[in-house]
């Protein structure tokens, strides 16, 4: 099941710069959420510090409190503990090239040890099922590369990855930026049914997409998070003014 | 007017295309020729001396006609055999360890600089130092430091090609395991590595290749040997070793040997090579790249 998650004044840097600044806010448990901004305003840099993933650069530094469920996750656990509960998608499809589709699927399991090969297989199909990729790829699992898919497939090859770990959060970076229309709607879809079952965090450049999957939805800009509340109130009737600007296609 | 002029542009346009594809194969030729050149060679001298006995038999004393380099083979793999099992793990050892754990370290500067030396270290010194380290401690030549001599020639080679190709592996791969919740060392190994793996078994059959055929760190190590051995302890023949004796030797029968020995060389370098090659291709899957 999904859970909250709970950020209380969140900074983060690169070296020397500041790229969020003291972000707060609440993100409901077993819902959609969408983040919005201008490229640099630091979007991705926060779904980052929600699985301690801005960590991996040597640069980076964070300060403040990100709860998810009960969890403090700067403070109660490691960065591989934290990881396996928050699953990621990234913005490009990046499945491992040397795996076939069964291992990408497999490989978050069997890398943290697991090895009993019946449940796997279980797994690994109530996963595909779950990305709406299980009928495409059913028949080569094992003979093909999760490379050898299409662009829209490999997302949903990365989105089972994701799930098979069972994670109760599922950032989601810009997903479908790279991928053409159809798959684009296919991996919205997907979002919508997966969000009874997981809290889902996504970043878009797309504010028709945001409107479409998101019941909230937060305006980035520079570093700070300028309004977060329901996505229809932040389309229709906003209450500061540079959301207003940016939703309308003043800048940005 | 201008009708015309485009019709000399596009003329020279593809007069340049068709130069630039000629200047491409002329160079592919030239590279390709001298390795065609030399086996056509070896072979016009050589394949005549090939027989049965060549496989199986010993050198001959000078004097009596036929013997074989059947020890020399057998040597020259023993040779190299050691000389994997030292060179292959520690040059993949320190290139996973430049390219992933020490990026940006003293320590990581040091060994790349140092593997660099190593590499330009002609053979003749490698043998004189491994002569001094194990030889003359020893009290006698042993195939076991002409093993220790040529893995260390090959470590550098390992270890550069091995960093070189984890550093290709995209940002994304490794992101993606981490992002799942696995261990950096264990990324590292299962994920990076492996989908790095084709072109760290190509450096390693280069390193491989290269020191197949090296004499001069054998002559103060291995020594070489007329008769049978297999003993790491003892003096041991090798395929480059015979054939440089030979080689050197008035007679006309060894010179032929010499020559026979030269395109077994160079047959059991290329078997030996597109064998790993088959061997590590065959579990590829569909579509991988």
């Amino acid at each position: 099941m999904g859970v909250g998650i709970e950020v209380i004044n969140l900074n983060a840097w690169y070296g020397t710069n500041h790229s969020l600044q003291d972000i707060n806010l609440n993100i409901p448990g077993n819902h959609a959420t969408a983040l919005i901004g201008p490229s640099g305003c630091g979007k991705s840099t926060f779904v980052r510090c929600l699985n301690r993933m801005h960590e991996t650069n040597p640069i980076a530094r964070v300060t403040g409190t990100v709860r998810i469920g009960d969890l403090d996750i700067y403070q109660d656990c490691k960065p591989v503990e934290i990881r396996r509960r928050v699953g990621m998608v990234f913005q490009r499809p990046n499945p491992f090239p040397t795996m076939s589709i069964y291992d990408n699927v497999a490989a978050g399991l069997k890398l943290n040890g697991y090895s009993n090969h019946r449940a796997l297989d279980e797994i690994v199909e109530k996963s595909l099922k779950n990305s709406a990729l299980w009928d495409e790829v059913k028949d080569d699992l094992k003979k093909k590369s999760g490379a050898s898919l299409s662009g829209g497939q490999q997302q949903r090859l990365c989105i089972a990855r994701a799930l098979a770990v069972d994670p109760e959060v599922l950032l989601m970076d810009e997903p479908a930026s790279a991928l053409d229309p159809v798959s684009t709607s296919k991996i919205e879809d997907l979002i919508f049914q997966l969000k009874s079952q997981y809290t889902i965090v996504i970043v878009t450049h797309n504010m028709q997409q945001a409107a479409r999957v998101a019941e909230k939805t937060g305006f980035f800009l520079n570093g700070r998070m300028v309004e977060f509340d329901s996505t229809h109130k932040i389309f229709t009737n906003p209450s500061d003014k540079r959301t207003e600007d940016y939703i309308t296609g003043r800048f940005g | 007017m201008k009708v015309e002029i485009n019709r000399l542009r596009s003329i020279l346009r593809e007069q340049t295309d068709r130069l630039v594809t000629g200047l491409a194969v002329l160079a592919t030729v030239l590279v390709v020729a001298p390795l065609v050149a030399i086996f056509v060679y070896l072979v016009f001298k050589g394949a005549s001396s090939l027989n049965l006995a060549f496989f199986t038999q010993i050198p001959k004393p000078v004097g009596e006609v036929g013997g074989g380099m059947a020890n020399a083979i057998v040597g020259s793999g023993i040779l190299l055999g050691i000389a994997s099992m030292i060179g292959i793990p520690m040059g993949i050892g320190g290139g996973i360890f430049l390219a992933e754990f020490g990026r940006g370290t003293k320590l990581a500067d040091a060994v790349r600089f140092t593997a660099d030396v190593l590499n330009g270290v002609p053979s003749i010194v490698m043998g004189i130092a491994i002569y001094a380290l194990i030889v003359v401690p020893q009290g006698h030549f042993s195939a076991f430091a002409g093993g220790v001599a040529l893995g260390i020639m090959m470590i550098p080679t390992v270890c550069r090609t091995t960093e070189e190709m984890l550093l290709m592996v995209p940002h994304a791969v490794r992101e993606a395991a981490l992002a799942l919740g696995v261990p950096n060392w264990r990324s590292v190994l299962a994920i990076t590595v492996k989908t790095a793996s084709p072109g760290i078994i190509t450096g390693c059959m280069l390193a491989f290749a290269r020191v197949a055929g090296e004499t001069a760190p054998l002559i103060f190590t291995a020594l070489g040997n007329t008769y049978w051995s297999t003993n790491l302890n003892h003096e041991i023949a090798a395929l480059p070793l015979q054939i440089w004796i030979y080689a050197q030797s008035p007679y006309d029968d060894w010179h032929r040997l010499a020559w026979a020995g030269a395109l077994v060389l160079i047959i059991l370098i290329v078997t030996a090579v597109s064998l790993v090659r088959y061997v590590t291709s065959r579990g590829v899957l569909k579509g991988a790249s």
